[in-house]
Formats: structure tokens, C-alpha cells, sequence
């Protein structure tokens, strides 16, 4: 079970204080989107071994949602970040790197 | 002959005898016995038919890797099956069944199966049960399961309470021998907050019994000693009874604690299940000693040596009065001893070493006992207990082999550390050819958050054998996982020597070239019986997998986990396909360690507190009114108020008939409520809702639709603009968390540049729907505000008071009829609600409940989230195209219905059903279209909705969704029944009841 | 406001080590706003006497308390009857602030567990590290009791004070005293 530190209330989650909340940085396409653009935002998601970026909320606390950089396969965690953002922070992108040197960045 | 020895038992108290029953049979033991050493003491060789051919089993261990001694528990409430006898503390007045034997232990009829074990082969199930295929529910799983049933489920509900305990240490320290206290001690001292658990009842493991000095004094007192010390730690703590039962991901454990199995009269829970966050978890759980793999290792009587010695040091007892040793090391020497020093029998020695020249050798020589090297059992002699056994060569086929008359066999292929919590997480092995076993890698070992080793093993548990090996890697384990813990430790072991052994020397099958005849009579996993023959033969077949020969066989399945089968069975397999054991690797270890009891799983999780059960203020009128319950969401909602003398179905016919007519009265505190407030709040909801939200008046309300990106219907309900800024959003009633953080989650992760607070005060009132003809006057007849047409219009919202309590009434209706929704606070709910039903008596006022609330709103044709739309609804299905604005550019959902497949005149659309007859159509009911579809059934064209027999209009109504409905109006069309048959209904307007909304508004 | 009735009507029990009740109507003001505006502050303190909360802290000033809930988030503790002047005297003072305040004192029930046993009735129910060392007076925290969310501090004498929603009330109450019920863990 995850422990994740809510960005917001500096709390080290219990996982069963979290909602998961899918996939992380989705770029909403709306009225005007092309049918490929609209189809990858609802439908396609990422589903690597390795660092993949996730959102949560802190349901049974804060009731932030925050995102979470971790590992898929050892589950260690690279960071937990403000949800307003579009892009991972550098300090945790720098984290990934340091601990995963073949981490191609996010595609 | 007694069992019992005149003297020892370090854990006995021979001045304290306990009664307890085997089989109905009275029996005596000594307190402090387990219930293993105390059937021991009287002599019950037999305790258990094994699972598949019904031989006769008998103890084999002293731990919890006893594959045999699985007993029925206790008594009615609180009987429990699959107990294992020897992890059981004897009480006074215990009650133990065996199980698996029909009509008893001493004949058993299913035995019968062993006589036909060569037509019982490896995947026996597999092979011959497969065809024809429905004969297997019916016919073959019950007989099987009758035949090789386990224990018997409980039959009555457990009396007894469980609980759960959240405990945050520096340091888990699973296993209380010498090794987890060195670890303790270590650790303790460096100031990180340390818990300790045990699984048996005292602690120093085995380190007594083997006769370990520590420290140059027997290894009790630095066990004493290092106890004392730990109790004067304030940051350590001790369990014993308590079970490391699994590890997980981020320093997650959970132990098991036995607080009053061994005294089931003592106040308080039963077991305590420990969920416990450590930064750090030390295992020194020990080793199993592993059988040794000759025909007839199962009689009872054959034992594992190590056992032997603990029921002789421990208990006091003998397990047999002439005992063979046969080993292939020097360990099972000191049982020789420990018999000699009991006054015991040992006619030889059995070692298939081809020279053994160790200390110990040599003192069990001195001692008189014969010593036969490079010899082996070619098999034990008896029936239904150990008689003999023939002694052979350990090398060649067996031969003719030469009789040793003797009760019992003690035996022992080497010991296999413990590494299954290590493993749970991830801990990988490797292979140790010295002592033929896996033991941890600690470079391949558990990870946790920041990616740091979180798992470290102690002892025996690494791989350590020797007494002062194992203190030096303890120290050194509860070291590291201080300092990882961020404390300043250094290792300091206590000084003990490691005894000198000879090498140990693997051998998997006795004699080496054992016939068929032989290898079918050895068994691997006693508790599945699977034999060497079997894995063998699975191995011919093609399994080379072991994960897959595991199931083929049963090896190891089931709760041994691996523990005493493990390595003799992938030997096996290892030597059936050439290849290396650690080629063929091992199963995985899973969770639970040990089995844990359901109730400790459950904790306080049980009858009224089993789930949160959400009650509105008005709960306990509607209880003391008739209330027939609905679960919505957590919620408990009336479905209807049944009278004296009336069925379900007249009271719900009665509450709308009522309402109608006069006044009804509903408790709707249950309906989401959600303020939206901030510059942006209209811009938010014009994004959240199908409908234009921003535009609305101040004091006005409006019905919207809310959807998700995927265009579907999500929710539904009355927005009120209470000012300027500020909104108040009505949802379902199980919707009101959940569109609660919808709305959070746009607001924090997509426009939080957007100015907009939301605040859930679904719970801040209780919410009164006053309906029907004689509303106005209810409340007239409280007074305190004006609730005329002109004061508070259709749609509309006032706040004021009644009879003296603050509201805000809003006049929302979803009846049709007059309507007055009336939120009032919670705490003054109850008493408002009172008011309300004496002012209501002149007219014949009732409380509907949920069912008159969907006939009434099913006769307007109103739709409901979770009827009319199941997830793959869009509004415009619906015929709600009036509620999605066009003139927005955007909202939820939008851009999702305008994709071809949402936008087709294909999809089936809302309209009213009325069956020619004026029977009810069956909820759920499919309308049967022309032909076939590829997979010959039949093609629909739509599907009922929402059902009900209208007592307003004496006959059935239904809404549906069907194919181009709305162009077919008056159309017939069929619905298929469950029966077979069919009903033909008519397509017309949803709306059954005032068209024209005159009720409503007046 | 004779006829307000706590969800519970005060119920209590008393277990071997621990003694739960519910306690009396309280007044609660949930606060949104941004908490770095002085203005804010300001208007807090006037009302309260309280100074705003740093992260997850609580201030205590007579009968008043504020607390903090989330980054833009206060929860004010005022006698009850004054639950609905302190909202509206906070809307009129942040008249032009942005912010949310709403009397949210009828939507919630508050329970205290009260003895020496107090600290281990929430570790059985609560996945949190209550231990002196980590969870002391001072600190609001919000977490789940078994199976529904909630929020909860300890005063200088070991007095645990819980809120949750009303409608759980039934449900916090009998997981408080089913935890209550056990004896002593020795553990915290």
C-alpha cells in the first residue's frame, strides 16, 4: 500500500486517505477538436513500466487533488506536486533522471 | 505407556493439569502444552485422514508448518476449522475435532482411495473429470468435495469481537528467537521506536531447545536477560501470540495477534490484526527443517528431529519410546541426544553421509548409539503407526533392506530459512549449494518509496546456521535498519560460538535409485498428498514450470505455502528435467504467512457498523412510522410506509393516491446540495451544466443536466442562484460526494485560474417536500412567510420562516403537483417535520417514500439518473435537447455529442409505453425488432426504462428508450418477457399525467 | 433555538479505558479564502480573537477556535447560536474579498473520547500515527474513521474531539464504541 505525500497538507498519505484519479497532465480537447485529438483525450493512456505520472486526491483529508511522479514496477516515488500545472516540475523531472538515467522525458 | 516423561518440559507446568476432548474423547495435558504435545502425551499417534487418499496422518512438526494436524476448533459459535494442533495453547475445556475421516480416525472408508493411488496420478482431477462437461457442477465437484473435504464451515455466527490496530514504527522486527531480540536490542539501543513480534507464545525460539550457549551460559538466561532489558526501553515494544503475517509496498505490514485463543473466556477481542507502517522491517522468522523423501514418510510416528527434540524440551514428552534418526546432518544428532538424555531409545542413527567425523557424531557414538553412514530408510514398516523400518544403502535401488524394530522416526533433510515475508515484497533468493536452501539476496532485496532497501533478514533467516553467526547478523540487521531509519546504531553482538558441523549433503530421494514402487509411497506435501511419483510425472508430461507444476500437483498449494514442500519438490523437478535447482526457481510466496481469521480481516467492520449506514435527521420517525427501507448509496431511504394491514404495493398506491388528492409529505434531506460561489461561479456552471446557469436570476431555480467528457448523462437536478456570486446546486441523492469533487477536480486541475469556491452543505439541512393540492395551506397553517403564487411563484426560492423555524423553501416540483421544497436545519429538521404532519392531519396528510416519488415523477414523465440513463445515455436520447443550451460554445460533454455515433437518428430515444392491456410491462424489457442479429438472436429496437402500475391512471406506464420512438408514436410495438412470451405496448408521449403542468403551477 | 436536537441527542458509552460521547451543539463556520490575505486575517481575529492557523494547526482562544483545514480552507469553532451572525458579519466584513463562508455546524457531529485508553480507540479506526510524538494538542487532523472521513484533535488533558458528517453519526458512534469497548493496547 502507497504512501504519498499530500503536496497540499504535507501529510504522508495512507493510501486508503487517496482517490486515484487516472492519468496525469491530459490536455482537454472541446468543441472544435479534430475527432483524432478528442479520441486520445478520453481514450488513450499511457501504461509504462517505469515512471508514469498519476493523479490523486486527498479524499479522507485535504480534499486536493495532487500528482504523484512514481515507478510503476518498484513503486518508488519520485515526487508529489501541485496539480496546477502542465508539466512536471523540474525538481522532480531532475529526481527522475537521477534515479532513472534512461527515463526519456514525457511523450 | 505414557508418553509424558517423568521430568523436563521447559514450558510445561506439571502441577496444572487441563482437561480437554479429541473426538468426544476426554483427555488430559498440562498447562502450557500446545494441543500437538498434549495429543503426543496421550498417545494419539493418529490425528488426521489425509486430504486426497485418506491415509492416516500424525503429527509431523512443532510449528506452524504442521502439514497434519489440522483440527475442527471450539464449538458452535465459536467453532473454527483448519486449527492447526500445533500452534494451539491447551486450555481447560478445549474441544478439538479431527477432520477429513468418515465415520473415524481408526477407520476411515474413503481409505479405501489409497488402495487405488496409482489410478490417482499427478492432475488426477484434470484428466478425468473434464467430460461431459455439465456433469462437473452437478455430479463430480460435490462428490469431490465431500470426499477430500477439508474442515466444515462454521455454522453459526462467530460470538466473538475482533479489531484493528494502526501502528508507525522505525522498526518491525518479525520472529522473537535469539536473532529478532539481538536485532531489538541492537536497534533499541540507538533510540528508534522498535516493535518486536512473536508468534508463539514465549520467546528465544529455538535456541533452548538446541541447547545453544550464549555469552558462555545457556542461551535461557540471555534470553532472560535481554528480555529484562528490552521491557526497561521505552521505544521498543513486545508482542507475543503476534504473527508477522505479510509485508507490502512502502514499509506496510500486517501482523496478526492471538490475544484469547489460548483463553477464550478472557474479556476483550479475539484476535488483533496490526496494520503497521515501519520504515524499516527486520525478518528473523528462522528455518523449517525439511522431510527427508522415503517410502512411507507419512506414517504417523515419523516426525521431523527437530520436532522430536522440542515435544521432549519443551513438553515434557515423548513422541516415541525407540526412535530411529535418519538424517543427511549433523543437527539432527543433538535429537539423538536430547532422546539418550531423556532416557529414551535409539537403536541408530541413520546419516547418508558417507563419513561423518563431526563433535557431534562423535558424542552420540561415545553415547552408544549405532551410527550407519552412507545408509538410508528404504522404507518404514507399518500401518497405522511406525512399526520399523528397513535400513538400506543410501546409494542403489534398496535391495532387500535390513529391519530396525522402533515407534518412531525422527528425520531431517537439512532447514530451509524462512523467507517468505522477505519475499512477499519482492525480496528475491538465491540458491546456497553448502546448505542445499534459498536464502535471501540482499542485493536483490524489497524496495520502498525512495527506492531504499526496506526489508533486511536476521539470523537463521539470512542463511546464518551457527549460534554466533546468527547473533553477529542480527546485531548487524537491527544495525543497518536503525541507521536506515535515520538513527546512529553500531553492531554489538552478544559473543556465542558456532558449533562445528560437518557438511550437510542433499538428498532428495531415499535410496538414491528407488523404484516406482518406493517413490509412490514417498511423500512431498503431506497436507495435498503429492508424492515424488507425482511430480515426477508431471515433469514427463511437460511441466517444466514450477509455478505450473504447482498447480498441475497441488505442490505446496493451499495453506503450506511452501513451507515444508517447497525445496524437496523443486528438487524433484530439478532432477525429473537435469536441470539446476535454482534454474527451476521457486513459487511465489504470498500473503497471509500463516492463515489469519476472517473476523481479524473485518476488525469492527460487522453487523450495524459493517458499512456506514447514512441516516437522514428524520430516520427514526420514518422507523417508528413503517418505513419499508431502500439502500440509496449509503443512505436508507422509506420506499414506502406500510399501515397496519397493508401489502407494499397498497401502501406505495395509497401514498400517491394521497398526495394527489390532498398532501403527502416526503423526506428528500437525502438530495445532494452543493454552494458555488465566486466571480466565476456562472462561468463554472454554464462548463458544468448542458444548460446556460449564468443567465439566471437571483431568487429563481432552473432543472439542469450534468454530463461527463464521454457526452453521457452523469447527474441531474434544480440549480438555485441565491445571489449575485453564489449558487446552490441540487444533485441525486447518491450523487453528492461525487459531483462534489467533479467539480473540485475542474476547478483544482483544469481552470484554477478560475474564481469559484464550492462547499458540500448537503448535510447542513434536512429537506421537507411538502406536495399536493393542500401544500400552500400546510404551510399557510404554520405561518411566518408568505407562500403565495405572487410571493414565492413556480420555480422559484424565498428564505423566511415557519412556525418560528428559518427555511428556504423553493418551489420545485417533481410530483406534478403543488410543491414546496423546504430546507430547514438539520438539527431542527425533526421538529419541523413534526409541525408540519399536525398541521397536515385535517388533511389526511401521509409521508411517501421513494417508490410513490418514482410513480409520481414516471406519470410526469420526468426521467431519473440510474432508470432512464445507465451510463450510456445522452440528454438528447432524452428528449431533453431543451436543456442544453445552444448558444454555448462549450461544456462537459459537448464535444463528445457531437460525435457521428451521438448524433445518429439510429439511437433509441425516450417516449412513454402503454401495454394494450394495461398490465405493467416487465422493468428491463427488450422490444423485440424483425430478424436475427449474427449471433441468431433476435434483433431489439428498445428497451423499458422505468415500469409502474399508475394508481392515478388504474393501469401500467412505462417510459422506454426505442429506436426512432419518437417518430413512431401510436406505433405497437412487443416486449419479450422472462416467460417466453410476449406484450405489446403502445408508443406515446412520456408524459402520462397533466401535460400541460396546470398542477404545478398554481 | 429550543427545538435543535444534536444527531445522536447525546449519546455516550463508557469502555474500560475510554469514554466516548457526543458532545453538545457546536457552532462550525467552514471559511474559504485565501489565507495570505491580510484582509482575511484581519477579519478572522477580529471575530474569533483567534491568529490564523499555520499548516494543519488549530488556535484556541476562549470558546472560539480556528482550524485549519486545507491550503484555502478555516474551520471556525463558535458557540452555536452564534454560527449564523459569525457568517454573516464574515460576509459583510470581506464584502469584495473573495471567499466562502457557510454555517456548516448542523451538518456535523461532534464526538469526544475522553480517558487514558483515548489515543488507541482512533488507532484502531484511523490509518494515522496517534502516538504523543506525533499527534499532540494543537494540530487539526483530518483522516478516515473506518469507513468514513472525519476530523479530529486532542486537548492538553487527552481529549480527543471528532467531527464528521451527520448522517454518519450513528455509524462514528458505534466504531468509537466498539474500539472503546477493548481494553488497554500498551502500545501508544
Amino acid at each position: 500500500m502507497l504512501i504519498l505525500q499530500c503536496p497540499y497538507c504535507g501529510i504522508q498519505c495512507d493510501e486508503t486517505e487517496l482517490a486515484p484519479g487516472g492519468q496525469a497532465h491530459l490536455k482537454r480537447h472541446g468543441p472544435g477538436s479534430s475527432d483524432e485529438d478528442f479520441e486520445a483525450y478520453l481514450f488513450d493512456r499511457d501504461n509504462p513500466m517505469g515512471v508514469h505520472f498519476e493523479r490523486w486526491r486527498h479524499a479522507n483529508g485535504c480534499g486536493k487533488w495532487f500528482l504523484a511522479a512514481r515507478c510503476t514496477t518498484t513503486l518508488e516515488v519520485f515526487g508529489t506536486y501541485s496539480a496546477q500545472t502542465t508539466e512536471p516540475p523540474a525538481e522532480i523531472a531532475d529526481r527522475i533522471r537521477a534515479r532513472r538515467p534512461n527515463w526519456e522525458g514525457r511523450t | 505407556m505414557s508418553h509424558r516423561l517423568p521430568q523436563g518440559g521447559r514450558l510445561v507446568n506439571r502441577d496444572a493439569p487441563v482437561g480437554f476432548t479429541f473426538d468426544s474423547k476426554r483427555m488430559q495435558g498440562l498447562e502450557g502444552d500446545t494441543l500437538a504435545s498434549a495429543l503426543l502425551a496421550n498417545g494419539q499417534g493418529i490425528v488426521n485422514r489425509s486430504y486426497k487418499y485418506h491415509r492416516p496422518r500424525g503429527i509431523l512438526a512443532s510449528g506452524p508448518e504442521e502439514p497434519n494436524a489440522l483440527v475442527g476448533l471450539g464449538q458452535g459459535k465459536r467453532f473454527e476449522p483448519d486449527q492447526r494442533a500445533t500452534t494451539t495453547e491447551l486450555f481447560d475445556g478445549l474441544s478439538a475435532m479431527s477432520q477429513n475421516a468418515w465415520p473415524s480416525l481408526g477407520f476411515d472408508a474413503m481409505a479405501v482411495n489409497q488402495w487405488f493411488a496409482s489410478m490417482m496420478p499427478a492432475g488426477f482431477y484434470y484428466k478425468t473429470f473434464i467430460w461431459p462437461r455439465s456433469f462437473w457442477m452437478h455430479i463430480y465437484e460435490p462428490v469431490i468435495r465431500e470426499a477430500a473435504a477439508s474442515g466444515l464451515p462454521p455454522k453459526e455466527e462467530d460470538c466473538d469481537t475482533y479489531e484493528h490496530f494502526h501502528a508507525f514504527v522505525d522498526l518491525l522486527i518479525v520472529g522473537g528467537g535469539i536473532a529478532g531480540l539481538q536485532a531489538a536490542l541492537t536497534a533499541g539501543k540507538s533510540g528508534a521506536t522498535v516493535m518486536l513480534v512473536e508468534q508463539a507464545a514465549h520467546w528465544g525460539g529455538r535456541a533452548p531447545v538446541d541447547g545453544a550457549e550464549i555469552e558462555g551460559q545457556p542461551a535461557e538466561v540471555w534470553i532472560n536477560e535481554t528480555l529484562q532489558t528490552l521491557g526497561t526501553m521505552k521505544n521498543v515494544r513486545l508482542r507475543t501470540r503476534c504473527m508477522g503475517a505479510g509485508v507490502y509496498d512502502h514499509g506496510y505490514a500486517l501482523a496478526y495477534e492471538r490475544l484469547t485463543d489460548h483463553a477464550p473466556e478472557a474479556e476483550g477481542p479475539r484476535h488483533r490484526l496490526w496494520k503497521i507502517r515501519a520504515r524499516q522491517i527486520v525478518t528473523a522468522t528462522g528455518a523449517i527443517e525439511r522431510p527427508l523423501s522415503f517410502a512411507g514418510n507419512d506414517l504417523p510416528g515419523v516426525m521431523l528431529a527437530s520436532a522430536v527434540r522440542d515435544y521432549v524440551v519443551n513438553f515434557g514428552v515423548a513422541p516415541g519410546h525407540r526412535t530411529v534418526i535418519v538424517t543427511n546432518n549433523d543437527d539432527a544428532y543433538r535429537t539423538a541426544l536430547t532422546l539418550i538424555d531423556a532416557g529414551l531409545e535409539v537403536p541408530v542413527v541413520i546419516d547418508v553421509r558417507d563419513r561423518v567425523n563431526s563433535p557431534l557424531a562423535r558424542e552420540v557414538s561415545r553415547r552408544g548409539v549405532a551410527v550407519e553412514t552412507g545408509a538410508a530408510v528404504m522404507k518404514v514398516k507399518g500401518k497405522k503407526g511406525v512399526e520399523g523400518v528397513m535400513l538400506c544403502r543410501a546409494n542403489g535401488t534398496g535391495g532387500a533392506g535390513a529391519p530396525v524394530e522402533c515407534d518412531s522416526v525422527a528425520m531431517s533433510g537439512g532447514w530451509s530459512p524462512v523467507v517468505h515475508l522477505w519475499s512477499h515484497c519482492g525480496g528475491k533468493l538465491t540458491w546456497s549449494d553448502e546448505n542445499a536452501h534459498f536464502h535471501p539476496d540482499p542485493n536483490r532485496a524489497p524496495t520502498g518509496a525512495e527506492g531504499e532497501v526496506f526489508v533486511r533478514t536476521a539470523g537463521i533467516a539470512s542463511g546464518a546456521m551457527g549460534t554466533g553467526s546468527v547473533l553477529q547478523d542480527a546485531s548487524a540487521a537491527g544495525a543497518a535498519a536503525a541507521r536506515a531509519a535515520g538513527f546512529t546504531a553500531k553492531s554489538a553482538a552478544a559473543r556465542a560460538a558456532d558449533a562445528e558441523e560437518a557438511p550437510m549433503k542433499p538428498v532428495w530421494v531415499m535410496p538414491e535409485q528407488a523404484l516406482p514402487e518406493l517413490r509412490s509411497k514417498m511423500f512431498l506435501d503431506f497436507q495435498n498428498d503429492v508424492k515424488v511419483s507425482d511430480v515426477q510425472l508431471a515433469a514427463q508430461e511437460g511441466y517444466e514450470s514450477v509455478e505450473l507444476t504447482k498447480r498441475y500437483t497441488t505442490l505446496g498449494m493451499a495453506n503450506d505455502q511452501g513451507k515444508l514442500s517447497n525445496i524437496n519438490g523443486l528438487a524433484i523437478l530439478a532432477g525429473s528435467l537435469g536441470a539446476e535447482i535454482p534454474q527451476v526457481g521457486t513459487t511465489t510466496f504470498r500473503p497471509p504467512y500463516q492463515p489469519i481469521s476472517f473476523g481479524s480481516i473485518a476488525g469492527e467492520a460487522r453487523g450495524e457498523i459493517f458499512q456506514p449506514l447514512r441516516r437522514t435527521p428524520m430516520h427514526e420517525w420514518h422507523e417508528a412510522n413503517g418505513a419499508y427501507w431502500e439502500p440509496v448509496g449509503h443512505w436508507r431511504r422509506p420506499y414506502c410506509y406500510q399501515q397496519p394491514g397493508e401489502t407494499i404495493e397498497q401502501a406505495v398506491q395509497r401514498e400517491v393516491r394521497t398526495t394527489r388528492a390532498s398532501l403527502g409529505l416526503l423526506d428528500a434531506s437525502t438530495l445532494g446540495k452543493l454552494v458555488v460561489k465566486g466571480p466565476d461561479a456562472g462561468r463554472f456552471l454554464d462548463m458544468l451544466y448542458t444548460n446556460k446557469m449564468s443567465t439566471l436570476k437571483p431568487g429563481r431555480c432552473r432543472y439542469g443536466l450534468m454530463c461527463n467528457e464521454n457526452g453521457f448523462l452523469s447527474d441531474d437536478g434544480v440549480v438555485a442562484r441565491i445571489d449575485e456570486d453564489t449558487f446552490l446546486c441540487h444533485t441525486t441523492s447518491g450523487g453528492a460526494d461525487r459531483i462534489h469533487g467533479w467539480m473540485e477536480d475542474w476547478l483544482q486541475c483544469e481552470w484554477w485560474d478560475w474564481k469559484v469556491y464550492v462547499a458540500n452543505v448537503t448535510e447542513q439541512c434536512g429537506q421537507i417536500a411538502v406536495v399536493g393540492p393542500n401544500a400552500r395551506k400546510v404551510l399557510e397553517r404554520l405561518g411566518g412567510m408568505d407562500v403565495s403564487r405572487q410571493a414565492l411563484p413556480f420555480m422559484g426560492w424565498a428564505d423566511g420562516e415557519l412556525a418560528g423555524t428559518p427555511v428556504r423553501i423553493y418551489r420545485i416540483s417533481f410530483s406534478g403537483e403543488l410543491s414546496y421544497e423546504i430546507a430547514v436545519p438539520a438539527g431542527r429538521a425533526r421538529a419541523l417535520w413534526d409541525k408540519l404532519f399536525a398541521a397536515g392531519v385535517e388533511f389526511g396528510a401521509t409521508a411517501y417514500g421513494t417508490e410513490a416519488l418514482h410513480i409520481m415523477r414516471a406519470e410526469k414523465g420526468f426521467i431519473m439518473i440510474g432508470d432512464e440513463t445507465d451510463g450510456t445515455v445522452i440528454p438528447q436520447d432524452l428528449g431533453l435537447d431543451w436543456a442544453i443550451s445552444k448558444k454555448k460554445d462549450d461544456y462537459l460533454g459537448k464535444r463528445a455529442q457531437q460525435r457521428s455515433f451521438m448524433t445518429s437518428p439510429d439511437r433509441w430515444k425516450l417516449v412513454g409505453l402503454e401495454t394494450l392491456d394495461g398490465s405493467v410491462l416487465p422493468d428491463g424489457a427488450y422490444a423485440l425488432g424483425e430478424g436475427d442479429n449474427a449471433n441468431g438472436q433476435r434483433n431489439t429496437i428498445g428497451r423499458v426504462t422505468s415500469s409502474y402500475h399508475s394508481p392515478t391512471l388504474g393501469r401500467g406506464i412505462a417510459m422506454g428508450l426505442v429506436k426512432h420512438g419518437p417518430d413512431r408514436m401510436g406505433e405497437v410495438i412487443r416486449f419479450g418477457k422472462t416467460d417466453g412470451g410476449t406484450i405489446e405496448a403502445k408508443i406515446v408521449s412520456p408524459v402520462f399525467y397533466d401535460p400541460d403542468g396546470e398542477k404545478q403551477d398554481v | 433555538m429550543s427545538d435543535a436536537m444534536t444527531a445522536l441527542n447525546g449519546a455516550s458509552m463508557q469502555g474500560p479505558v475510554a469514554a466516548v460521547r457526543e458532545a453538545a451543539l457546536q457552532g462550525m463556520v467552514l471559511l474559504r479564502g485565501d489565507l495570505a490575505d491580510e484582509t482575511l486575517a484581519a477579519v478572522v481575529k477580529d471575530l474569533t480573537g483567534c491568529d490564523l492557523p499555520g499548516q494543519r494547526e488549530m488556535v484556541q482562544a476562549g470558546n472560539t477556535a480556528v482550524a485549519w483545514m486545507s491550503p484555502d480552507e478555516l474551520l471556525l469553532l463558535v458557540p452555536y447560536e452564534e454560527a449564523g451572525t459569525t457568517v454573516a458579519s464574515l460576509s459583510q466584513a470581506l464584502e469584495g474579498v473573495y471567499h466562502l463562508a457557510v454555517d456548516v455546524s448542523d451538518a456535523r457531529a461532534l464526538f469526544r473520547i475522553s480517558g487514558e485508553g483515548a489515543r488507541e480507540v482512533l488507532a484502531r479506526l484511523c490509518p494515522v500515527d496517534l502516538s504523543p510524538a506525533a499527534f499532540g494538542p494543537g494540530e487539526m487532523r483530518r483522516s478516515r474513521l473506518a469507513q468514513v472521513p472525519a476530523a479530529f484533535w486532542i486537548d492538553e488533558t487527552g481529549t480527543i474531539s471528532l467531527v464528521c458528517f451527520r448522517s454518519v453519526a450513528g455509524y462514528a458512534f458505534g466504531a468509537l464504541s466498539a474500539a472503546a469497548e477493548s481494553g488497554p493496547v500498551n502500545f501508544l
